[in-house]
């Protein structure tokens, strides 16, 4: 991820928009490795596209790896659940209709993220500086 | 992964499970911190074996370590199953030592965080290479839709792992069953309170018909 310039100065936390475009040819331990990167760092990553369930789950066991007293407690990762019936079955895939990565993903620290209301079309965050 | 990959592993899974028929089946007891997990587990193997699975408690992140009780033989209406069950530690995207405190002293608490977090990547491990269907439980007096309950169902979900979803804590006065069924109607809802036993016959039921 480049470095944001003339931000020194500026008391903020830096949110970074992650285009599907520019995860597409990325492997998933470049994906993860990108997030928790910039999570350790302090900031907000969003990803318009969202991570499949198998790097959901890898996701979960790195950050695990990394949790360390006083320095890092993890991460909250907000998407919005699917509603109805689930459609990755595998007549689903087969007929192109699986869109279970298609979704804006919310990743931050655990300790300057948290999420006050979520449902099926919102998402409500308070981010602090920590 | 191509299609065709995905085919063939998505059929090898299937008849993978078809013809394992004699292997007792694994089955991964899942679900977020303190949710009745091992009180599911123990109330479970106790009925079918005398024996229990593990040590409960009120402070999260008891379970820490995945624990399997083999050959529990289920008998209903007829039809019996033998499963293995797995019980593992509450999954969650965060474990803070402070959380502990109050309870223990701070080594003892960053023991326990740093041992939470190994557990919760196990539960993770079992998940992608070793169970054969999940038995996913929740806190019925507590809100379903969070991250981990919907990244976890959709983890299972893209597995083609058979999953039944088990309300638990029905005698807690503010728990909703309709709750859970509305945010999860993919998969059937089983209510039950694991702490006080009711429900069991339709838990057996239900184990017995989706696992067997």
């Amino acid at each position: 991820m480049p470095e944001a310039t003339g931000t020194d100065d500026i008391d903020g936390v830096q949110i970074d928009l992650i285009s599907g475009q520019r995860m597409e040819g990325m492997a998933s331990m470049e994906k993860i490795r990108m997030i928790l990167d910039g999570v350790h760092d302090g900031n907000i990553v969003i990803l318009e596209e969202g991570l499949t369930p198998d790097e959901e789950s890898k996701l979960i066991e790195v950050t695990m790896a990394e949790i360390s007293p006083d320095e890092f407690n993890g991460i909250e990762i907000e998407t919005y659940p699917r509603s109805g019936p689930s459609d990755s079955s595998l007549l689903g895939r087969i007929m192109g209709s699986d869109d279970s990565t298609a979704k804006l993903t919310v990743i931050g620290p655990a300790n300057q993220i948290e999420t006050l209301h979520k449902d099926e079309t919102l998402i409500s965050a308070l981010v602090s500086r920590n | 992964m191509g299609l065709f990959t995905e085919l063939k592993d998505s059929i090898s899974r299937v008849t993978d499970r078809l013809f394992s028929e004699q292997e007792p089946k694994r089955i991964g007891i899942y679900g977020p911190p303190n949710a009745g997990k091992t009180t599911l587990a123990n109330r479970i193997a106790r009925d079918w074996t005398g024996d229990a699975v593990g040590a409960e408690s009120h402070i999260p992140h008891e379970t820490r370590r995945a624990r399997r009780k083999e050959d529990v033989e289920i008998e209903r209406n007829g039809k019996t199953v033998t499963i293995d069950i797995v019980d593992t530690p509450g999954v969650t995207t965060k474990v803070d030592y402070e959380e502990f405190t109050d309870e223990m002293d701070k080594d003892d608490a960053v023991r326990r965080s740093r041992e939470a977090t190994e557990g919760v990547a196990e539960a993770m491990h079992w998940l992608r290479e070793d169970v054969d269907g999940v038995i996913y439980v929740l806190d019925s007096a507590e809100d379903p839709i969070t991250q981990v309950n919907t990244m976890l169902i959709g983890i299972i979900e893209s597995r083609d792992l058979p999953v039944l979803i088990f309300a638990n804590k029905i005698d807690l006065d503010d728990s909703s069953v309709k709750r859970i069924e509305d945010a999860f109607p993919q998969h059937k809802t089983v209510p039950l309170s694991a702490k006080e036993g009711e429900n069991m016959d339709e838990v057996y039921e239900n184990i017995a018909e989706y696992f067997g």
